[in-house]
């Protein structure tokens, strides 16, 4: 085991591993993040939480993993290059594993422009695939990055990073999986899949190239609220595509919350048959409490036990 | 080149309101190449300038003078005594001009930028400058196909385009080309894809400005 983690265990036994996301509130109110937890607790085996996304400021990643640990959650912390250079990065790895975090996502971030600082800083001193080469070397070398410099105790942390096969250029989208893959990353977790044809040919990429073999893929999916939010996801998110058939669906649907659900329950069957996906990555955004009814309807629930040791 | 946008007038009025003697100094290089402080616009901000003065009623002095550069002593050395007789200097080379007249003419001369310095860059087309360089101090274009990924990506990213990157355009704005997808055609034209199967491992930030102010010293020309 590299880091003993929950999510860990699931995957290398081979079960079908269920995420969730959770969104820290823009301000310092646990509730939020307690009301928002108890959706996932039971339905998912891990939770990722947020770093400032959509370079929005909201409570630190770090803190609220931390919190969801006190409360027996299983957190994966997100962690940016935007915001943070090596020292601050390295730093708050050692901070958070010694308060008992056990997975990390490794991202670059999106740009302060889409965010509520417009005029800040980026910092981007590495990027995110010498994130997880970073991660690697604290992990398994006991050594800071780039240097022979020992470090205190173990960082024991199970590395995961994105992939959107629905950027450009798509040929490349296998590459940077693959020099992901090269940097030492243990799973991945899509960007949110609407255009199911797309990611199976980019799967089809992943497997030809043998990468479902060293790395553990989570498809992504985001229920869809409403028909608008369906339009306004299409056009203004950077990164994502969502075919006409389903805006129109989702336009269409009496219940649009109903109609979120099913399509969503829908893709979930149609992920569990591509050869190589080996397990989903529910990105409930702002609408946590649907969770327990889409795990359920596809047949995900109970989630499997594992020891804890 | 260092391309260079001048200030709105109304900034510059406001730094210039407590003189009553100004040199406009002007700038052949670079600055005059991206038509924002040469010659000619020397003489529009100093015709501006003595329009508003004359509608405000106000008595000012303007001076102009174009130096060949500002960013050698040499030339800055013959115009002091002009320098000498003003209030205030008001400078259209870059930052580095500004301080360079600074320095040669003494801590008594007070210089003003009447530009913002933009970056390193090229003229496009009619009326457009684009960023090419960030003087990174280490460069890394024998890598990314001749196109810069430090200059260009709006992350500084080194690895490939971010989950951003669609149709060409980056994520910040559809107006701004995405450097990996150039240089991923780039390669892909010269048959050269193979090199971004390669990790670029984390920069050397020591030679930018992140090392602190760089100095570049040729012990074979020194006197």
């Amino acid at each position: 085991m590299k880091a003993g983690s929950n999510l860990e265990k699931i995957l290398e036994k081979g079960e079908f591993a269920v995420t969730g996301e959770l969104g820290p509130p823009k301000g310092n109110d646990i509730e939020v993040i307690k009301k928002k937890a108890e959706h996932l607790r039971g339905n998912v085996d891990a939770i990722n939480v947020t770093d400032n996304q959509t370079a929005v400021v909201r409570m630190s990643s770090i803190a609220t993993c931390a919190l969801l640990v006190q409360m027996g959650l299983e957190p994966v912390m997100q962690m940016v290059t935007r915001d943070r250079n090596r020292i601050a990065i390295q730093s708050d790895i050692f901070g958070a594993t010694a308060l008992g975090i056990k997975n990390m996502l490794c991202l670059s971030g999106d740009h302060q422009i889409f965010g509520n600082q417009k005029e800040a800083a980026n910092v981007f001193d590495i990027d995110s695939i010498q994130l997880i080469q970073c991660v690697k070397a604290m992990r398994d070398e006991g050594t800071l990055l780039g240097g022979q410099e020992k470090i205190e105790g173990q960082v024991r942390l199970f590395i995961g990073a994105a992939a959107n096969p629905f950027a450009d250029p798509f040929e490349f989208r296998v590459v940077r999986l693959a020099k992901k893959v090269k940097a030492g990353v243990d799973f991945i977790q899509t960007q949110c899949i609407y255009d199911m044809d797309r990611f199976k040919e980019w799967m089809r990429m992943v497997t030809d190239r043998g990468l479902h073999e060293k790395v553990h893929i989570l498809a992504g999916i985001t229920p869809l609220k409403s028909g608008g939010m369906a339009r306004y996801m299409a056009k203004n998110v950077a990164g994502i595509t969502i075919p006409d058939k389903i805006i129109a669906r989702m336009v269409k649907a009496k219940d649009a919350r109903e109609e979120g659900m099913k399509i969503c329950v829908e893709q979930i069957e149609e992920l569990r048959q591509i050869k190589g996906v080996h397990g989903i990555h529910i990105m409930a955004i702002e609408w946590e409490e649907v969770v327990p009814e889409i795990v359920k309807r596809a047949g995900l629930l109970p989630r499997p036990k594992v020891s804890k040791n | 080149m260092i391309v260079g946008e001048r200030k709105p007038l109304e900034e510059i009025r406001a730094m210039l309101d407590p003189y009553r003697k100004i040199l406009i100094l002007g700038c052949g290089e670079c600055v005059s190449v991206c038509m924002a402080g040469g010659e000619k616009e020397v003489g529009i901000l100093a015709s501006q300038l003595r329009m508003l003065y004359k509608r405000q009623g106000r008595e000012v002095e303007i001076g102009e003078v174009t130096l060949i550069r500002q960013c050698d002593r040499e030339y800055i050395e013959p115009h002091l005594d002009k320098i000498y007789q003003a209030d205030v200097v008001l400078s259209m080379a870059c930052g580095v001009g500004v301080q360079f007249v600074g320095e040669v003419a003494g801590e008594e001369v007070i210089v003003l930028p009447a530009l913002n310095t933009k970056f390193y860059g090229v003229n496009l087309e009619a009326g457009m400058w684009a960023e090419r360089c960030a003087g990174c101090g280490d460069c890394v274009l024998d890598k990314t196909a001749g196109i810069c990924p430090i200059a260009r990506c709006a992350k500084r990213l080194l690895n490939g385009p971010c989950g951003g990157s669609q149709g060409g355009r980056c994520e910040i704005n559809p107006e701004v080309e995405c450097a990996w997808q150039l240089i991923h055609e780039r390669l892909k034209a010269r048959g050269q894809l193979e090199l971004l199967e390669e990790i670029v491992p984390a920069k050397n930030w020591k030679p930018s400005l992140s090392g602190g102010p760089r100095k570049v010293i040729r012990e074979d020309l020194r006197l």
